[in-house]
């Protein structure tokens, strides 16, 4: 009997000290949430459309940066193809010159089947229909356990409205009356074998060389160096030189460990960069890098670039089937930005950027992993995780890339 | 800003040979300080600028304090424009009279650097009429002469005949920026940036933070004296600090006391 009173008793306390303890952290709790309120929220932008886009010249008098931009393909050279065209299609809409390059697909082609571009009302309707179908699944939820973040911004349904550059439709191609108004050159190697190149070799590959030459024939000849001050109207040229380095080329730095001459693609690289830095024009070049067997190659076309992308499509690989993945279609690793007129370079935030191609649109957007909902302390894959955190953290060239994964 | 300190250090390194490292990260930064650090000295400077275009260059210059197209046309500063010099040696029509292209291996795939080196000789050696203090090569980079297809070796005695004449003869400086990668496949320019490191007096070597990106501290330089080759049995002094790049300037901290920890 007395074991009960005791009990009884001990029941008491415990519920007046519970009383209390309950009170308490409703108090902490209030101060904590009024605390939110008084200090800034954080406006992550959880996505990031990235374009890539040359400014209107037609008042400014800013130094233009003449980018050299490098893109190392993807396995099939799907995303890659995806993000050359879309250089091109900014080109089109912002009215400046292409200057097309290819071995393999004639350009008139690759002109066909440049994405159409949204306006502004149609993006922000397909965008409004994913984001309240996202709406309507997690209304009810209110944060249990990360109550913290309640008022925190979900992902932005529609990034902010800055005007720069324009979002493309995948689906459709552009309409060919917006070719009318530009003008376009193009370089489609097999129907220039036949001209005999004017300038000094230079030991170089001879289809570069003649690249070379007609890049600069037509530099000079539209006056992008500034060469005639006759031209008032002044426009940039935007250059695409696809899969530069395969054997389509006549390079064998794809084929062979130890090929003839690996000086070419760099001498190659040097002189384009001199071409682009003397007039207004930007270049994107895609390289089919995985091909490449001298890595030294590699490292030396980084150094000569501006800026280096590489793409890393699932397809085929053990990520594709990864649950970590399961939202993306492969990852972006930015190896180099440019650092041009300038001590400091634009470093973003996020090192981690995969993509994703839907039915419209390709979006390129910090990577974020799913909640761990398995019932080991950490994650099944640690081992890919630490692999892919390697690469992961490796940001630009420019800044400095992690060596050990540190487990935390 | 630093004008005592800068006399000081300039009276008592002569006839140096300075290295400039950097390991996954961009180590011009350096280039651009010891540029404007020489023209503010009084020095006279030739520029072997082979990566960018004098713009760059003369817009940063400006945001230091200091106009390289004024030193131009004072003579103080010897510029080449590796960029230029190629167009100009690959799409030029006429030949130049006299003196040939600094960049003659492009064209004739000659394996020795000796027009470049004639051309860094000439500009350096003084004209009756100068009256500045000592000569000073600069070269931005070096990594870039393997990439057009200089021989390793070539670049090497490159440096070794700028050497005799500048640092020996002239009693000028040289710094020399290098690219290198602890795993990097590039064996030859291994083989250029160790050797390099063997014959420097001072070894300027920038790399970024072994954990990886940060905002504050971009990187960590590490100034190695190389004091072992005086042969007074001393060990090389290394100094390690970290460094954060800002608009105009850079600043060096001791490890772990960035602004932003303090």
């Amino acid at each position: 009997m007395s074991e009960i009173c005791c009990f009884k008793g001990h029941d008491l306390k415990f519920y007046w000290t519970i009383n209390w303890v309950v009170i308490l952290l409703g108090i902490f709790l209030l101060a904590l949430t009024l605390l939110l309120f008084i200090f800034p929220k954080n406006k992550e932008n959880q996505r990031c459309v990235v374009k890539i886009q040359v400014g209107d010249l037609s008042n400014k008098k800013e130094k233009i940066p003449t980018v050299l931009v490098f893109t190392e393909e993807d396995k099939y050279g799907l995303y890659s193809n995806l993000l050359f065209k879309y250089f091109l299609a900014e080109g089109v809409v912002c009215g400046h010159e292409l200057f097309v390059a290819s071995a393999k697909e004639h350009p008139d082609n690759i002109l066909k089947e440049l994405p159409a571009p949204l306006l502004d009302d149609t993006y922000r309707n397909e965008l409004g229909e994913e984001a309240t179908a996202v709406k309507s699944e997690d209304f009810q939820d209110s944060m249990k356990i990360a109550w913290r973040y309640q008022n925190l911004p979900k992902m932005e349904a529609s990034p902010t409205s800055t005007k720069f550059g324009h979002y493309y439709d995948v689906s459709k191609t552009m309409p060919p009356e917006l070719f009318q108004s530009i003008n376009w050159h193009s370089f489609y190697l097999p129907e220039e074998l036949s001209l005999q190149p004017k300038m000094k070799t230079c030991n170089m590959n001879s289809a570069y060389t003649r690249l070379l030459q007609s890049i600069q024939r037509i530099i000079y000849q539209e006056g992008f160096d500034g060469s005639d001050p006759q031209k008032k109207q002044k426009n940039i040229l935007r250059i695409g030189i696809q899969s530069l380095g395969s054997m389509l080329w006549g390079d064998d730095i794809c084929s062979s460990d130890t090929p003839e001459d690996i000086h070419s693609l760099t001498k190659f690289l040097y002189v384009l960069r001199a071409l682009l830095r003397k007039s207004l024009s930007a270049c994107i070049i895609t390289v089919p890098a995985h091909l490449i067997q001298n890595k030294a190659i590699m490292e030396r076309v980084t150094n000569l670039s501006d800026m280096v992308v590489g793409l890393e499509s699932f397809i085929g690989s053990e990520r594709e089937t990864n649950p970590l993945y399961k939202d993306y279609h492969g990852l972006v690793h930015v190896h180099q930005i440019p650092r041009l007129n300038s001590l400091i370079c634009d470093v973003s935030d996020t090192k981690d950027l995969a993509f994703r191609l839907k039915r419209k649109l390709f979006t390129i957007e910090r990577l974020h992993l799913p909640p761990d909902l398995s019932d080991t302390v950490s994650r099944t894959s640690k081992q890919d995780l630490a692999e892919s955190a390697k690469l992961l953290s490796s940001g630009c060239g420019a800044m400095a890339i992690g060596k050990k994964h540190l487990d935390f | 800003t630093l004008s005592l300190a800068s006399i000081i250090l300039l009276l008592v390194f002569q006839g140096k040979f300075t290295l400039l490292r950097d390991t996954r990260t961009d180590g011009s930064f350096l280039v651009h300080h010891f540029l404007s650090f020489y023209l503010r000295a009084g020095c006279k400077v030739c520029f072997v600028a082979l990566l960018q275009s004098f713009s760059h260059y003369n817009i940063v210059a400006q945001k230091l304090g200091v106009s390289l197209t004024a030193a131009k046309e004072r003579g103080q500063l010897i510029f080449l424009e590796g960029l230029k010099s190629c167009l100009d040696l690959l799409f030029g029509e006429k030949e130049q009279s006299g003196q040939p292209s600094p960049l003659q291996f492009l064209s004739e795939g000659a394996s020795d650097l000796k027009a470049l080196f004639d051309f860094v000789r000439m500009s350096l050696t003084p004209a009756g009429s100068d009256s500045w203090k000592g000569p000073v090569l600069l070269v931005d980079d070096l990594s870039v002469l393997l990439s057009l297809g200089a021989a390793p070796v070539a670049v090497l005695d490159f440096i070794h005949y700028c050497r005799v004449v500048v640092c020996s003869q002239l009693k000028g400086n040289i710094v020399v920026l290098v690219h290198s990668n602890e795993d990097s496949e590039d064996e030859e320019n291994e083989l250029v940036v160790n050797s390099l490191c063997h014959h420097s007096d001072l070894i300027l070597w920038v790399e970024g933070l072994a954990t990886g990106f940060c905002k504050d501290v971009h990187g960590q330089i590490k100034i190695i004296r190389r004091v072992s080759l005086e042969l007074t049995a001393e060990k090389d002094l290394v100094q390690v600090y970290q460094y954060k790049i800002q608009d105009k300037n850079v600043t060096f901290f001791a490890r772990g006391l960035s602004a932003a920890v303090l």
